[in-house]
């Protein structure tokens, strides 16, 4: 559930310039060029969608880690704890994940929003549905199993499971918006692979992926594709 | 020599028949509205460009529904793979050619 969270941010890159009619052989091609790049790929997610994404992402788990410090540290001092104290813990983290989901889903649909109406590209056309929906495929199998494990009390493996089905996500999307996206994808199925070895450090390795990742490739995709149009 | 001008293809001339064949040929199938949408061109001008694509045999048409409501999609043919590769390959000819 958690990782949801994260999945929101990213569209793409390239300036679409409307053409006057080419007669000259460069321009026709460069308009087979332009028309198949843009019906085949969603190029608006704006590298600013990652960093708010991720910044969301690192405050979310900052809090988190204040609600589960402040859970054991009452535990040690008290010397017991009751299974009510621990079930509030669980919803207020379920809570705080779904308002961290909504908080990095709207920043980071604003800034693809605003660079899509730049570009002139509609942001629920043909292509952007095939990226969402492509992406939501293995977000929702994701979601489905950690629940399941959840069901049972398996904690140890959510935040692994949740970095491997979202760079799964990216990796499915990316063949239809940004092909950038795929390293992402890359960087988060390694960390949530390395996570596997280190059970009890899962807010870390949590933060890394959604938060100081998505902030990483936000912004190299900014320098990359949209420092110079602004 | 062969004037690289012969392989040019009058059909594609037009430049909202161009990007219908560059769209159609990266997408399997694609609806009267994402076309629309995509080359920005108002109804009456796409479906002219499309009915002459459809004569020239370029182009398949498929009449479906969504509920009520009509819901026609194009897609490519053999042919009309064929005769946009050709027209690339002759504009690519005329650039080399400049050069």
């Amino acid at each position: 559930m958690v990782y949801l969270l994260c999945s929101t941010k990213c569209f793409f890159m390239e300036n679409t310039k409307p053409q006057q009619a080419g007669s000259r052989p460069e321009q026709a091609l460069e308009d087979i060029r332009q028309m198949m790049e843009r019906s085949s790929r969603f190029i608006s997610l704006s590298g600013l969608s990652g960093v708010a994404a991720g910044i969301c992402a690192l405050g979310g788990s900052w809090v988190a880690g204040e609600m589960i410090q402040s859970y054991y540290g009452s535990y040690n001092s008290r010397g017991f704890f009751t299974g009510d104290d621990f079930s509030r813990l669980k919803i207020k983290l379920i809570g705080l994940a779904l308002i961290i989901f909504i908080l990095a889903f709207c920043s980071s649909f604003y800034f693809t929003w605003r660079r899509a109406k730049k570009q002139g590209v509609s942001l629920w056309g043909p292509v952007s549905k095939r990226v969402f929906w492509n992406m939501m495929v293995p977000l929702i199998a994701g979601a489905g199993f950690i629940l399941g494990m959840l069901r049972y009390d398996e904690w140890s493996f959510v935040s692994s499971a949740c970095l491997l089905f979202y760079g799964l996500a990216l990796i499915n999307a990316s063949k239809y918006t940004v092909t950038d996206i795929r390293y992402l994808g890359y960087c988060q199925i390694i960390l949530g692979l390395v996570n596997m070895f280190f059970i009890g450090y899962g807010l870390y390795f949590w933060a890394a992926g959604f938060g100081v990742l998505h902030i990483l490739y936000g912004l190299i995709m900014w320098k990359k594709y949209e420092k110079e149009a602004s | 020599m062969k004037n690289p001008i012969n392989g040019l293809n009058k059909v594609f001339e037009s430049r909202i028949r161009l990007g219908v064949m560059s769209i159609l040929m990266v997408n399997e199938e694609v609806n009267f509205n994402e076309l629309k949408q995509m080359l920005e061109v108002t109804d009456g001008n796409l479906a002219t460009h499309l009915l002459s694509l459809e004569e020239n045999g370029y182009i398949r048409v498929h009449k479906g529904f969504i509920g009520k409501k009509t819901n026609t999609t194009y897609a490519v043919t053999r042919a009309g793979e064929k005769a946009f590769g050709e027209h690339i390959a002759a504009l690519e000819a005329m650039i080399r050619g400049v050069k």
